[in-house]
Parts: C-alpha cells; structure tokens; sequence
C-alpha cells in the first residue's frame, strides 16, 4: 500500500469494478462445503474466495500446550499458489502467520472456550483465488465453520474491508484498490452484540476519518451478517 | 493470590503495580548510536523493558512496480535471553506481528524519503534493514521497539560506495527523514485505560489498542491486540489517549 | 411447550429470562436469553434450553453410552466414548465382587477393545468423566459393529418412547444398543439393512414422515 493517487481508482464517482464506493462486490455463502470437516464454508467476495474448515473440539496434543480450565483455539490462514497473478510459494509466510493471529483473535472472543477445557477447536482457512479483503472473507468463512460445527458462540463473526482511494472513503477492497489505496482498514465484530473483535489499519488518516470509516464498516457488518444467518438456515431447511 | 488477581485488584482501585498513573510511561531511556557496525542503531528502555534496533544499509533491485524507490525490511527477534517465554528458533507469530507492525508505522506514515534512496533507477537502491531485538521483555515491547526502530533511523548514516562496493565508515549523508511517527498502546483492564503495561499486566488486559501517530495528528496505523472486544466509543476514547501521549514521546527524541 | 421447527443460531435472542431455567445450550445476559449453539429452540414455561444439530459428544451425568476399553490402568479402564474426553472406569463400578489387584490381573475383566453398553456417572467441571456398570441394562457387548453416527441426531432414532429404534429392530431382528454419545452398536445377520436405516435417519433426520420411510425401507 503506497498510496498512489495517481492510478485512477474512482472515474467519475464509479469504481474501476462499476461499483459505487460504498458498494460491496457479489457475495456468495454456503456452508457444508468439506463434509470431512465439523463445520465448513465457502465465502466468495467478488473474487475473493475463501473456504474455512473447523474441527473440534478435540484432544489437544502435546499436553503441555493443554489449558487446564479453557479450551484454545488454533487457526491457519494459508494462501494457495495459484491463488494470486504471480504464483506465491506454498507455506507460510510472515504474512500468513501474522494473519493467522488476527483472524484467531478475531474469533476467540465469540467463544465459549470455558466449555472445553484441555481441547482444541482448529480452524482452516484456504484462499483460493485472491482479489483484495482476503483476511476477512477468510474471517466471515471461519465464523460459518464454527457456528455449522456446533461449536458454542455468542454470535457469529462478521468482518469487512474499508478504505480510501482518490480522498473517497470506500467499502470491500479489491486487490488493485488493496494495493494503491491511501489507506485500508480490517474490521470485524460480533454485531449483535455491538464489540468490535478486530481492527487493523494502515495509511494516513485523520481521527474523524476513521470515526467514519469505522461507522461505514459497521453498517457494512450488519448486511454481512444477515447473508451469514440465511447461508446457514438454507442449508437446515 | 496469584499475581494476576493482584494485579487486577490493584487497577480497580485505580492503581497500578509500581505506583504509576493510569496515563503515565515508565522512565524512558533513549541511548543512541550504540552499535559502531550499524549505519544506524538505538537502544531505547521503557523501565525494565529493553530492545536494540539496528539498522543496516545494503544494496539490492528494486521492486519491479517501485523503480525509484527504496527497499524497507523490518525484522524481529524475540531473543531467549530476554525471557524465559522466548524460545530458540525463527520468529515466532508475536515476533513477526510486531516487526510487521513497526514496519506499517514506518512505511504508512513516510518516515523515509525513499525515492531519495534510489542511485540508478531500476538496476539499484539501497535496502534499509530494520532488526529489532528483544534485550528485556518486561511488558509493551510493540512501543519500545517502534521508538527505537525510530531513533536509530534518525541516526542512520548512508555510507559512500564506489561501483559497487560499500565503503563501510565513510559517510555521504543522513538518511533522509521526513517525518516521525510514535506509536502508542492503550490497554483496557474492566473499563480503565491504561498505557505502557507492565509484563504482569499485560497477563491481564482485556483488549489492546496499539496506535501510530505521526506529528501533524495524523493516524498511520493501528493494530488491535489481545482476544478481548472493544466498542466503538472505546476505539474512540483509546485512539484519542494515544494521541495525546505520542506527543510527550516525541518531545524526547 | 413451544417447540418451533425453524433453527436458530448462536447469538440469537431466544426470550426474556423471567425466571425461566437458563438450560443447555443457551446463555443469558442481563434479562435477555440467547442461543449458544445451531439448532432448535424450546421456549416453555420453565425452561428455555436449544437442541444442538451439530457438536462433538459432551459427556453428561445420566447419558447411557457405548465405549470401547482403551487401556488397562491399576484399579480400572480408561474408555473411548466418542469425545474429547476419554472416561474412566473405576474398579468398582465395573465389576460387583471385590476384586484383589495385588493377585488378579483386571484385563480379564474388560480388555483393551472391548465394547461396553454402560452410563455416565460424574463429569467434574474439568471435564474429567467417570462412567460406571452398576445401572440395569449396563452390560460387555460381545461380537457386532460399532458404526458413528452424529451424537446430536441420536434421540431422532431412538424415536419417541423408543418407537424408531424398536421399529428397526423389529424389523431387522438385529441386537442393537444407540449410545447417546454416537456410537450405536449392531448385531445381528441383517445389520446392513440396519446400518442403512440408521445412516439414513441421521442425513433425513428433519424430514416429516421419515417413520414411514424407514418402515417402508425395511419391508
């Protein structure tokens, strides 16, 4: 993110996708996708597409990793190769392992982890096709996985992507926006319960500036969250 | 009791472990230019919590979209010799977070002229190295490294190069630096705030709040920490705090 | 009592608490009762609780399960019951006569492998469970299969007043003991045509009419 505003984002109030700026790309939701898995999703954002898998819980070992009064919960956010234009190598990388914390403690706080003490909840997530908000597609995926896994929650976990492209505040990245915005911003809550459960922000801006953009991600959650609870009661019909 | 219920009860009844205010940093030390080898370097001290940046110029390409520009590599080490928690081995998820962290604050707010960094477009730049290291953990080490990182920037000296050699201790010129970013982590415990947690406290903090602010007020990142939640009058009140402390920070260097 | 067909998810406002019993699979905060898990709420007079769809097998006082011996430990077993938390199987609540361990040589008891019809008889808050023999109708299970089904469609085939499962075994002329932590044990010359009804109510659990259906796949 270098902030580039010479490449030309926002032509004439439209988006180069023709989206408006506080527009969200296409979603797709549907839960029950790896039938290995408790829980499973798949979550497409525009051309994001990300697939999350949870198990659990279960054993944890090695025994000395065990909480004696709480379960944990473990997460891998891992990007395939073919995933973006130029091929990423496979592994982890710094990224994916910084990702890995952010998207875990983005969940952690919807969990009743009291209820298992000693056992793990892991949590896969895979991107498959990447095109910007790739950490919290993966976010909206994993929270699926959870709630379809039978895993005790307070709420689901909703997230977006917010940002800043040519001075205009917008909604869901995509990956050439990712790249030469003034400044983008992960969020994510548990929205019936109004608390915010991840924030990550980098670029320039002033304090009203991420009050509001704080404000639009918020809005933005409430819709995403409303597509989660239907992807799950379609499946449950 | 555990130190954890000390340390909580202490805070609901609005103290803290070593009598400081909720608002008030332990004692800073800045010392820098401390490694001779390094272009740049700083040991900072918030208290007991010690880190060592040094900063290494070298040559490179440049990134196939920044021709004219510079390279920035932030790297941490969570050293075990500063905690019995650190183990041996490559970075761990807290290490590369942090150095990743320090790396958006740097990069977001322009600290660097990085055009400034480029001698022939496109063939070569120099590539400033960042290392971070842990000497003593005893709490906040995201504030202390970033001011450190900060500091021995401030002191890096870009060396002469003939062709293709570096000439190691001759200097042509500063780094040029533009700007100075401070960040600042604003912890909640129950529904008090606080700055510059101790070790002990960080055991307990609920959510965290970690803000970089550059001089002209301007934000340039921020980083929840910690599996707690917070609301958003809270991210409010905390990225306001940090705000306001940066400035005290940035009156020491 | 209200029992609603549509499911619910966690983090769904259920009711007012009011007095009522906060029951499993539910959570409340302040006056306000909320879901903590997918699946089907029951709002009644008492009580507001939410029938899980999906989960692992949570051990709980009173569950009759089917578990398999894993190990032979000093004065008792250590027993696989389909969950997170493997339970114990104290000398005295495996066997009736008193049984000297400095001489005997328990395996010959119950031995790694065996299967074991039996009940869950204290879950500590740690998790740690403790399941015992001494109920009618705890019994070593010899021969047969053991198949996995999802613990939370378990009662679905059960059936009410046991109807489903005494359908099944009517029908099969099969032995067959449903754990409530998702093992089912079989036997019988006909399990297959069992195990295909089983697996069937586990997938159509939710569809009305499926005791017809399964009455009608038996013949």
């Amino acid at each position: 993110m270098t902030g580039k505003s010479d490449v030309k984002l926002l032509v004439d109030g439209k988006r180069l996708d023709g989206r408006a700026p506080l527009e969200l790309r296409p979603i797709e939701m549907k839960v029950d996708v790896v039938s290995r898995a408790d829980g499973s999703a798949m979550v497409k954002f525009g051309n994001t597409i990300a697939i999350a898998t949870a198990y659990g819980p279960r054993p944890l070992y090695p025994k000395h990793l065990q909480e004696n009064r709480s379960g944990i919960l473990r997460c891998r956010y891992n990007m395939a190769p073919f995933s973006t234009t130029d091929r990423k190598s496979p592994g982890p990388d710094r990224r994916s392992i910084e990702l890995s914390k952010v998207i875990r403690l983005a969940l952690e706080p919807a969990i009743f982890l009291e209820e298992f003490p000693k056992a793990t909840i892991d949590v896969f997530v895979e991107i498959v096709q990447a095109d910007g908000s790739t950490r919290v597609t993966a976010i909206n995926a994993a929270s699926l996985a959870l709630a379809t896994a039978g895993v005790p929650m307070r709420d689901l976990v909703t997230a977006c992507s917010v940002g800043k492209i040519n001075n205009t505040l917008i909604l869901d990245l995509t990956g050439i926006e990712d790249n030469n915005s003034e400044c983008d911003m992960a969020f994510a809550m548990m929205p019936g319960k109004e608390k915010v459960t991840l924030l990550q922000m980098d670029g320039l801006l002033t304090e009203e500036e991420i009050k509001n953009l704080i404000k639009i991600a918020k809005d933005a959650c409430l819709k995403i969250y409303e597509m989660q609870k239907k992807a799950i009661k379609e499946k449950f019909k | 009791m555990n130190m954890d219920e000390y340390v909580l009860e202490m805070i609901e009844n609005g103290k803290r472990m070593d009598g400081r205010k909720f608002e008030e940093f332990r004692k800073i030390e800045i010392v820098p230019n401390v490694i001779k080898n390094a272009e740049g370097s700083a040991l900072v001290k918030f208290g007991e919590t010690q880190v060592i940046v040094g900063v290494k110029l070298e040559l490179g390409e440049p990134f196939e979209d920044t021709p004219n520009e510079g390279i920035l590599v932030v790297n941490a080490e969570f050293s075990p010799l500063a905690s019995p928690d650190f183990e041996a081995g490559p970075p761990g998820e807290d290490a590369i977070e942090l150095a990743r962290v320090v790396d958006r604050g740097i990069r977001s707010s322009r600290t660097i002229k990085m055009e400034e960094l480029c001698i022939e477009p496109g063939k070569k730049v120099w590539c400033v190295y960042v290392d971070i290291h842990i000497i003593n953990h005893k709490g906040n080490l995201l504030d202390v490294s970033a001011l450190a990182s900060l500091v021995a920037l401030l002191n890096t000296k870009i060396p002469k190069i003939e062709g293709e050699k570096i000439l190691r201790g001759e200097f042509e010129k500063n780094l040029p630096i533009q700007f100075k970013p401070i960040n600042v982590s604003v912890c909640k415990i129950k529904d008090k705030f606080l700055i510059d947690p101790l070790l002990e406290e960080e055991e307990v903090i609920e959510a965290r709040l970690s803000v970089c602010v550059r001089e002209d007020g301007k934000i340039c990142a921020i980083q929840k920490q910690d599996s707690g939640t917070l609301t958003l009058e809270e991210i409010e009140k905390m990225i306001k705090i940090a705000v306001e402390k940066s400035k005290e920070i940035r009156e020491l260097i | 009592m209200n029992e609603k067909r549509e499911i619910v998810l966690p983090g769904e406002f259920l009711c007012e608490k009011r007095g009522k019993k906060v029951g499993p699979g539910t959570y409340f905060e302040g006056e306000k009762v909320f879901a903590k898990v997918l699946g089907i709420p029951k709002i009644g007079e008492n009580e507001v609780s939410v029938i899980p769809l999906a989960g692992v097998y949570i051990p709980k006082v009173g569950d009759r399960v089917i578990g398999k011996i894993v190990s032979v430990e000093i004065s008792g077993w250590m027993v696989d019951i389909n969950s997170p938390y493997t339970a114990f199987l104290p000398l005295a609540e495996g066997v009736r006569e008193f049984v000297d361990i400095y001489k005997i040589d328990i395996s010959r008891y119950f031995d790694i492998d065996d299967v074991i019809f039996c009940v869950v008889s204290k879950v500590t808050k740690d998790k740690i469970v403790q399941v015992s023999m001494k109920s009618i109708g705890s019994r070593k299970l010899h021969g047969g299969v053991i198949i996995k089904i999802n613990p939370n469609k378990v009662p679905r085939i059960i059936g009410r007043g046991g109807s489903m499962i005494n359908l099944i075994k009517r029908k099969t002329g099969c032995e067959i003991y449903p754990g409530r932590n998702g093992y089912i044990w079989i036997k019988g010359e006909n399990k297959s045509k069992a195990i295909e009804a089983l697996l069937t109510i586990e997938k159509e659990s939710h569809v009305i009419g499926l005791t017809e259906k399964i009455d009608k796949m038996l013949g």
